[in-house]
Order: C-alpha cells, then sequence, then structure tokens
C-alpha cells in the first residue's frame, strides 16, 4: 500500500518575485488518512497543494508519492495517482459538456472507449451527477459543478483525493451533500480548507500551516482545543465547538457529543 | 450592464435552441457545415447587381427554420442587428454610382441602389445561415466538425475554449461594470481612465484563469493533444442532405430562375 504515502521533507518555495511561500514543511501522510490544512490567508496552503502534482517544484527539500519522487518520467503517474480538485470548478470544467469533461482524463490515459465510457458511467453515478451528462458546464449550479468537478478527478481511478477549498461558496444543503460525499471516499484524502466544521467532522488529522511553517500536526480536535495556538495563527475554533450562546452547551466538550444529537 | 448581461442570456437561448431533437438537429455536423459553406459560397459569388435572383435562395433559410422547429422572431431580431452594418457598407454605392439600370416611367433606378439593396439580401441571406447553422448544430458541434474536415486542431479548440470561456468572461465583465457604476451614482465615474484600469484587471483576472485552467487539465494528464469521442457517421441521410441542397443551390446560381419563372408565364400569355 506504500503508494498511498505521501511525504514532503525541508520543503522549501520561493516564488520568481521572492516571496518565500513554503519555509520549511515536512509531513507524512499515510494510507487511508484524511488530513487538513488549515492556516491563514497567505499561509502556503495552496503553495503546498501545487506540490502534491508536481505543478510547482520545491526550492529545496523534497515530495514524494508513494516511494516515487518527481521526474519527468515520473511525472504523468503521479498525477493520475493525485486527483486534484482545484478551488474553482469553473477553471476545471473546460469541455463542452459534463460528459467530456469526466472523459477528459482517461482519454488523456490512453484508454478505451469501452473503457472511457465506463469510468465516466461510474465516476458521475458516485458524486450523483448522472442525469448531467450531456449538459455544458455554464448550466449547472455550483454545487453540481463542485460535483462533477470531483468526477473528472474520480474518473481517473486517484489513490489520493486533494481538494483545495471543498465547500467553499456552497449553500448548506449542498455543502452537506458534499461532506456526505466525500466521508463516504476511501481515498487518502487531503484537504485544505477555512470551513473548520467541515475539518472537525471529515479530517482525524490536522496540519496547521502559518507563515510557510508547519506549526502544528496532530488529531484535529486536540488542534482545536488548543486555543493559544489557534489565535497565534489568526484561526479560531469550529462553531460546532463553541460553546452556544442560545443554549449554553458545547456540541463537541472535550471530544464528545453532547446528548443533544 | 443590463444589455451585456442580456446579450449572454441571448446567447444561451441559441445554445438551447441547439439541444433540439428534430431530424435536422440529429444529421452529422459536418453535413450542415458543408451546407452551409455552399450556401453562402452561391450567394455571395453573384453579379454585384444582381437582385430579384438572390430571392429564391431565402427558400433554404425557411426550410430549416421549419425543419429545426426554430423560432423565427428570435432568429429575425438577430438578423436585423447586422443590418446596420450591411447598409453602412452599401450606402455610399447609389452616390458613386448613378447610371440608370430600369427606368419605371419618371423613376430611374440606378446601379447603385441596386448594388446596395443586393448586399443587404445577401447580408440577410448568409447572416441567417450561419445563425441557423449553431441554431440547429452547437457551437461545439461545429467545432468539432471542422476539425474532421480538415481544419487544424489547435484553431477547433481555440474555437471551443472561447465559446466555453466567453460565458465566465462576460459574466466577470459585467461584474466589475457594475461594480463601477454603482459607486459612480449615475455621473461619468471618473470618466475613461476607470474604465482602462477595469478592462486591465479584467486581463489580469483572465491570464490567471488561463494559468489555472493550464494547470487542471496538467492535474488530468494532458499532454497537447484532444481527443474527441463520437465517430457520428457520415451516412445515406447527410450525403442526401447534402447533395439535395448543393444541388439546388447550383441551380440557383447558374441559372436565373425568377426570370425563367417570368419567361414561362409571359410565354403562356402570349
Amino acid at each position: 500500500m506504500s503508494h498511498h504515502l505521501v511525504e514532503a521533507g525541508n520543503l522549501r518555495h520561493v516564488y520568481p518575485d521572492g516571496t518565500v511561500a513554503l519555509r520549511d514543511v515536512s509531513f507524512r501522510i499515510t494510507h487511508g488518512e484524511s488530513v487538513a490544512v488549515i492556516g491563514a490567508n497567505g499561509a502556503g496552503k495552496s503553495t503546498l497543494l501545487l506540490h502534491l502534482n508536481g505543478y510547482l517544484a520545491p526550492t529545496s527539500g523534497f515530495v514524494r508519492v508513494g516511494d516515487r519522487s518527481f521526474t519527468k518520467k515520473t511525472l504523468p503517474e503521479i498525477r493520475r495517482r493525485v486527483g486534484m480538485v482545484f478551488q474553482d470548478p469553473d477553471d476545471q470544467l473546460f469541455m463542452p459538456t459534463v460528459y467530456e469533461d469526466v472523459a477528459f482524463g482517461p482519454r488523456n490515459l490512453g484508454l478505451s472507449d469501452a473503457e472511457v465510457e465506463a469510468r465516466v458511467e461510474e465516476a458521475l453515478a458516485r458524486v450523483g451527477a448522472g442525469h448531467l451528462r450531456e449538459r455544458p458546464p455554464y448550466r449547472l449550479s455550483g454545487g453540481e459543478k463542485k460535483r462533477v468537478a470531483i468526477a473528472t478527478v474520480l474518473s481517473m481511478a486517484p489513490d489520493i483525493l486533494v481538494m483545495d477549498e471543498p465547500t467553499n461558496g456552497l449553500d448548506p444543503f449542498a455543502r452537506r451533500r458534499l461532506i456526505e460525499l466525500l466521508a463516504d471516499f476511501r481515498h487518502t484524502k487531503i484537504f485544505t480548507s477555512h470551513d473548520l466544521d467541515m475539518v472537525l467532522e471529515l479530517c482525524e488529522r490536522t496540519i496547521v500551516l502559518h507563515d510557510g511553517e508547519v506549526r502544528a500536526d496532530g488529531p484535529t480536535r486536540e488542534i482545536f482545543r488548543d486555543d493559544g495556538l489557534l489565535a497565534a495563527c489568526r484561526l479560531e475554533k469550529p462553531l460546532s465547538m463553541q460553546g452556544c450562546t442560545a443554549c449554553g452547551t458545547a456540541r463537541h466538550q472535550d471530544g464528545e457529543r453532547s446528548s443533544r444529537d | 450592464m443590463a444589455s451585456i448581461e442580456g446579450t449572454i442570456l441571448d446567447f444561451r437561448r441559441l445554445d438551447r435552441l441547439a439541444a433540439g431533437e428534430t431530424a435536422l438537429h440529429r444529421l452529422d455536423a459536418r453535413a450542415k457545415v458543408l451546407v452551409t459553406v455552399a450556401f453562402i459560397l452561391s450567394v455571395v459569388s453573384f453579379d454585384r447587381y444582381a437582385l430579384a435572383a438572390l430571392f429564391p435562395f431565402f427558400l433554404y433559410p425557411a426550410a430549416i427554420l421549419a425543419l429545426g422547429n426554430l423560432p423565427i422572431g428570435y432568429f429575425a431580431r438577430k438578423v436585423a442587428l447586422i443590418l446596420p452594418f450591411a447598409l453602412a457598407v452599401g450606402m455610399l454605392n447609389p452616390l458613386f454610382d448613378r447610371e440608370a439600370l430600369v427606368r419605371l416611367g419618371p423613376l430611374a433606378v440606378t446601379g447603385g441602389w441596386v448594388s446596395c439593396a443586393s448586399i443587404v439580401v445577401r447580408a440577410v441571406l448568409t447572416v441567417s445561415a450561419a445563425l441557423l447553422l449553431v441554431g440547429v448544430t452547437g457551437f461545439p458541434e461545429i467545432c468539432r466538425a471542422m476539425e474532421r474536415l480538415g481544419v487544424p486542431q489547435i484553431f477547433a479548440v481555440q474555437l471551443l475554449f472561447l465559446y466555453r470561456y466567453l460565458f465566465v468572461l462576460t459574466e466577470e465583465g459585467a461584474r466589475s461594470s457594475r461594480a463601477r457604476e454603482l459607486r459612480s451614482f449615475g455621473g461619468k465615474g471618473q470618466g475613461i481612465p476607470s474604465y482602462g484600469s477595469l478592462a486591465g484587471h479584467l486581463l489580469l483576472r483572465t491570464w490567471m484563469r488561463a494559468d489555472r485552467i493550464h494547470m487542471a487539465m496538467l492535474a488530468r494528464g494532458f499532454t497537447g493533444e484532444f481527443h474527441s469521442r463520437r465517430p457520428s457517421r457520415f451516412g445515406g441521410k447527410e450525403l442526401l442532405f447534402l447533395s439535395g441542397w448543393s444541388a439546388l443551390f447550383l441551380v440557383l446560381r447558374l441559372r436565373n430562375v425568377p426570370d425563367l419563372l417570368g419567361s414561362l408565364v409571359m410565354g403562356s400569355l402570349r
């Protein structure tokens, strides 16, 4: 199962204009883990994600997916394994119809027509978007776009799912459906998000980035209980862990749900 | 900015029409593209004083409207939009070309007027043919047909991307423009310079978006080649459609049918 491994060591990235986005980032994510990368705006989350499929190359340090480091030869294989869903689905859905967009990846993998068809069918069914097959992307709602964007990645059968701000811009119902969908996936999952309640629900482990460095890495609950850490990193407790001003109880008190739910 | 947004909605309507389910919609796009090209070539190849001979060509748009079950009012409005441009092109002809072609009693119709009218009629014919093509085929299908007819893939793909992001970009532009308008309180809002910066921002944002799209494509294994699907067949129906219309255009082009009809009628009267 070693090919589900994602590892970064002393990763440093300096943009051409001199901005140091990542100073020193090290972590190791193993098979089946669901990990959130959180941090304030500009903490380096997006830069980090772009290293995970080789779009950006480290200035120093390394990134490994499975047991391979990134080379020109391993890049296509790594990109297939690491399914990356970008923040704005409009950037990801560029083909004329949903079907063709979901088929884009499998076709680039050189699969046969029958296989492509099967993959598309399965990926769309998985995200509950089978009925959107022939629609052009601009006639989808925000939630539909997001789910289709996930399908475009699932159709390549990735081992690792990387998502940038998955719940961004969704209405509460669409957000709820997406969280349920993601909870069902057995892939190794890596999310960045400001939606800390989603992080609490989906990720057992959280990495806190601050100024391009890993400030904390541990069980999500513990991290959210550390008020000092959260304040220093410009974060705050998820709403569900804050005391309720209306009834005076917290839903997640010390890691246990109160009897109210 | 209601007008920009209105225009987008209008575009979308054209797109929805193309999703129709008539026999005409189901024809292979290549046949429709070729017939449209044949139609346009026949119409524009007429002599510049041709006028009466052009009218039978209205048969084609009328047939497509009927067969494709398309709303005539919508297309008429779209075509009317380009009339001023056609008029502008032909407007000077009556001034320069004063040689009388036809005399109706005291009224002399000069060559200039005839050629001006001819330009307008041709514009109406060709533009409506092109719009109707989009209306019964859909833009993406047309691009694909062009590619399969031998247009280099890079052009076809450019057009596809243009179409896909037209909506995204116009919406973005409309939003920026609305934000500017709402803060200029009915005044000029610091005039032209503010538009310059608005356009500049739009360009930069577009640039960044292009970067992100490329990123998303690379992430899904893009290597510079587009693999398209559906080897839809160019079968008997398509051949019939293409040869039928082309033959008709050829006849209409080479024989002046209204003249022929006229002389037939006159001959029988005599």
